[in-house]
């Protein structure tokens, strides 16, 4: 098979092309525009339904009615876009239906910029719209990682009637890398059990809400919601690891982060420090069972991250204060530069840890000293 | 179930309708607006193939009532909910039925485009002047000096902005192909509006485009009234300022003859 | 191996087309490549510029502050990377854009007449090959054929007519780089 360079949006829309998307709808917002202009051209050449929302609210909300159709359907958006789309997505979670969202993060908050960030990890793993449901969060870290997992979202929101986030910093949705793509998949529609898609005198009325009015029946709702993610936690966990075996330092980064901190562990390697790299890629459900695993053999961790340590937080439940945790970040849209990282892994490896610091007020002293 | 003979049947459960109890209040017109929708629906032999779109309002639950696929739409949000099965199915009959606050409050940026962009769904949109699920508050149209819960001392323009005339403003737009208000005060109105909801329904079928029937309702509960003053109330208080009429009959929708 | 790349100019000198060049050569001669441009307010201000990345094995970091190589195609460009630049590194400067020679002396600046010389072919918006021409004396893992190449398999077909003048550029700033004394 053929490598071809192609840049990380474009890359997105035509893995969810191959992956079967019989619906698109979006809005343009940068730095995920390509992605809209893509498939703007390529749906439509297809015969597959493309429509440019009023909104990023229209797009969330045409998303919600095709998925009750029971079609693969996909949005993508920017940091602010997705915040609107986060009344939807609730919505959506609470309907217990399929639907991917690709958020190409910038920076925040606010209208902030259009620089990379990784800002919207809490907002996407932890929820982000209201009540109680997981979403699952996928973060790749190159453009051949994005259309993989682009491919891999379809199946698990199908697979668990779940929303499926893939969220990556507007840096891999600009960068261009040598790919191989998948093969096209002719397009199947399943006649879902659940789908509202007309009873065609086959079959008793459907019915799709969020709404449980009863709250003890809404507690069912929920615990449904949980006992599924329960099945995700066990069995849909995936991460890289990069030099663990003889390692006695672990930084843990995703995405964009990930990768350039995989350039400093190289470098610090190089230097003869006993270093590696744990990238997880799906961010939601998290890495813990691993975490857990590398605690135990490792004098400490190094988080690192496009944001003020919003997955440290999901690291530090997992080492339970048993090794020393520090952290690293760049905020704003500013992608931190492998030396940076690797000064730090430099002074993680020759301090003397302490298991009492808190590694994001540390970093902010650091950050503000400088 | 009560049973009647059928020599003396003159008026029953349309098929579209399911057997559930409606939870509207006494007097209000939902329940006719619901009926001559499942009327229609079951007329023109299309309740199989079709999916309605529930808001946010007191139709909450209309989804309870109709004899056919049902969705739950975000406050407002249902014109795009609409648009999004419609355009993966489009041999589907697909339709929103919105309240005041839900279609021309939180939920105007999705009505207009979804008629800007002739979006082959009919939309039947009821009127009655204020919030009534939240208990009576100020809709988009309320008339001026109207009290309501939110507007005690009664609708004041200067500060309150003006009452929204809806069918008169999507008119305006190309993508729309029949946008016609009518009212449920007496039975003549009624037939009318069954005849409008019929065509409605027939331009989305015939693909021409964006269908809206705007229907003014009576709240006699949150108007404080009784459901005979809050009919009077609609024939001389809100038709006067929404007046009746065929707002916008594209060339394809005027030649629908019932 | 790694090597990493930044090519700057104003936008419409062909900063991003000649970065992608450079980047379809690594791909097809069998390599990890990265190409990532600066994007957004930025590129409307006047100024471009891209990072490429080659490399024998995964790449990590997509971005580098001291790359060992450069291409400045106009004045500002000369003096931001001419301060960033690896020690050692080499900066190929576009000579017909800037009015000054080299302040550093512990790198390799090589300045070329790339306007000029495009000038000379008969098409000034070759101006860019010239310099990627003028790159590969200081990148021997690719070299003028895996350009070419890359041009021929990647140009669009409607471009395909200007491929002998192509060429022509790039063989022509590779001499020109090479009459330099390092």
């Amino acid at each position: 098979m053929t490598r071809e360079l192609w840049k990380g949006n474009e890359a997105i829309a035509e893995a969810a092309v191959r992956a079967g998307l019989e619906a698109y709808f979006g809005y343009p917002i940068t730095p995920q525009t390509e992605v809209l202009e893509y498939l703007s051209r390529r749906m439509p050449e297809l015969g597959r339904t493309f429509l440019q929302a009023e909104s990023e609210l229209g797009a969330i909300n045409m998303v919600y009615g095709a998925a009750c159709a029971g079609v693969r359907v996909m949005s993508t958006s920017s940091s602010p876009g997705v915040s609107l789309m986060m009344e939807g997505l609730s919505y959506i979670a609470g309907t217990e239906i399929p639907a991917v969202l690709v958020n190409v993060m910038r920076g925040g908050p606010g209208l902030g910029n259009i620089a990379p960030s990784q800002a919207d990890y809490s907002h996407a793993v932890h929820g982000g719209g209201h009540g109680d449901y997981f979403p699952i969060v996928l973060a790749p870290a190159s453009v051949q990682e994005a259309i993989d997992l682009t491919v891999l979202s379809f199946d698990l929101a199908e697979k668990y009637r779940s929303i499926c986030m893939i969220i990556l910093d507007g840096s891999i949705g600009q960068m261009m890398e040598p790919i191989q793509m998948p093969e096209m998949k002719p397009i199947q529609r399943k006649d879902w059990e659940w789908a509202t898609n007309g009873k065609m005198g086959k079959r008793e009325r459907r019915i799709l809400t969020s709404i449980y009015l009863d709250p003890y029946a809404e507690e069912v709702t929920n615990l449904r919601l949980l006992e599924r993610w329960k099945h995700i936690q066990q069995d849909e966990v995936r991460y890289k690891e990069y030099f663990l075996d003889d390692a006695e330092f672990v930084v843990i980064g995703f995405g964009t982060a990930g990768r350039v901190a995989l350039s400093a562990v190289r470098a610090a390697r190089a230097q003869g420090i006993k270093v590696g790299l744990l990238r997880p890629v799906t961010v939601s459900p998290f890495p813990h069972k691993v975490i857990d695993e590398l605690v135990q053999r490792v004098q400490g961790l190094l988080v690192v991250e496009m944001n003020t340590g919003q997955m440290l937080e999901d690291v530090r439940l997992s080492v339970k204060g048993r090794v020393p945790v520090e952290f690293y970040g760049r905020l704003g849209g500013v992608v931190p530069f492998p030396d940076e990282v690797l000064s730090e892994i430099q002074r993680v490896a020759s301090s003397r840890l302490s298991l009492e610091v808190n590694p994001r007020e540390e970093w902010f002293e650091r950050m503000m000293a400088h | 179930m009560v049973t009647t003979a059928p020599n003396n049947l003159v008026y029953e459960r349309p098929e579209g309708f399911t057997d559930t109890p409606t939870h509207y209040c006494p007097g209000c017109t939902h329940g006719v607006a619901h009926r001559l929708v499942a009327e229609v629906l079951e007329e023109m032999g299309v309740l199989d193939k079709t999916i309605g779109v529930a808001p946010v309002g007191c139709a909450v639950f209309a989804y309870n009532y109709f004899e056919t696929d049902f969705v739950e739409a975000p406050h407002g949000r249902a014109p795009a909910m609409a648009t999004g099965i419609k355009r993966v199915m489009p041999e589907r009959v697909v339709f929103t039925y919105q309240g005041d606050g839900d279609l021309a409050s939180i939920g105007m940026g999705e009505i207009v485009h979804a008629a800007a962009r002739g979006e082959n769904i009919t939309v039947i949109f009821i009127n009655n002047a204020n919030y009534g699920m939240t208990g009576g508050q100020m809709a988009p149209t309320t008339l001026p000096g109207m009290k309501t819960t939110s507007s005690p001392n009664g609708r004041d323009v200067e500060t309150q902005g003006y009452p929204i005339r809806v069918s008169e403003m999507l008119s305006t737009l190309d993508g729309a192909g029949y946008v016609v208000r009518r009212s449920l005060h007496d039975p003549k109105n009624i037939r009318l509006a069954k005849k409008a909801i019929r065509i409605a329904f027939e331009t989305q079928i015939r693909g021409l485009g964006f269908s809206l029937v705007e229907l003014l309702s009576t709240c006699p509960v949150n108007w404080n009234m009784k459901p005979v003053d809050a009919l009077k109330f609609v024939e001389e208080k809100m038709v006067p300022y929404f007046p009746l009429g065929d707002y916008k009959l594209s060339a394809g929708a005027a030649q629908i003859k019932i | 191996m790694q090597k990493e790349i930044i090519i700057a100019g104003f936008g419409g000198q062909g900063v991003l087309f000649s970065g992608q060049v450079v980047a379809y050569a690594a791909m097809d001669s069998g390599r990890q490549v990265t190409w990532i441009p600066s994007y957004g307010p930025e590129m409307r201000g006047g100024t471009a510029n891209c990072t490429i990345v080659i490399a024998d094995n995964e790449i990590g970091s997509p971005l580098v502050k001291n790359p060992p190589l450069a291409i400045a195609l106009n004045l500002p460009s000369f003096d931001k990377y001419e301060d960033t630049l690896q020690k050692g590194g080499t900066l190929i400067v576009n000579q017909s854009m800037v009015d000054r020679g080299a302040k550093r002396g512990d790198i390799h600046v090589i300045l070329v007449p790339c306007n000029e010389i495009a000038e000379e072919i008969g098409d000034k918006k070759l101006m860019n090959m010239v310099a990627v021409g003028a790159l590969l004396t200081a990148l021997p893992e690719i070299t003028l054929k895996d350009v070419e190449k890359a041009l021929e398999a990647h140009l669009p077909a409607r471009h395909k007519h200007l491929l002998p003048k192509n060429y022509e550029a790039l063989k022509r700033g590779f001499e020109a780089a090479q009459k330099i004394p390092a």
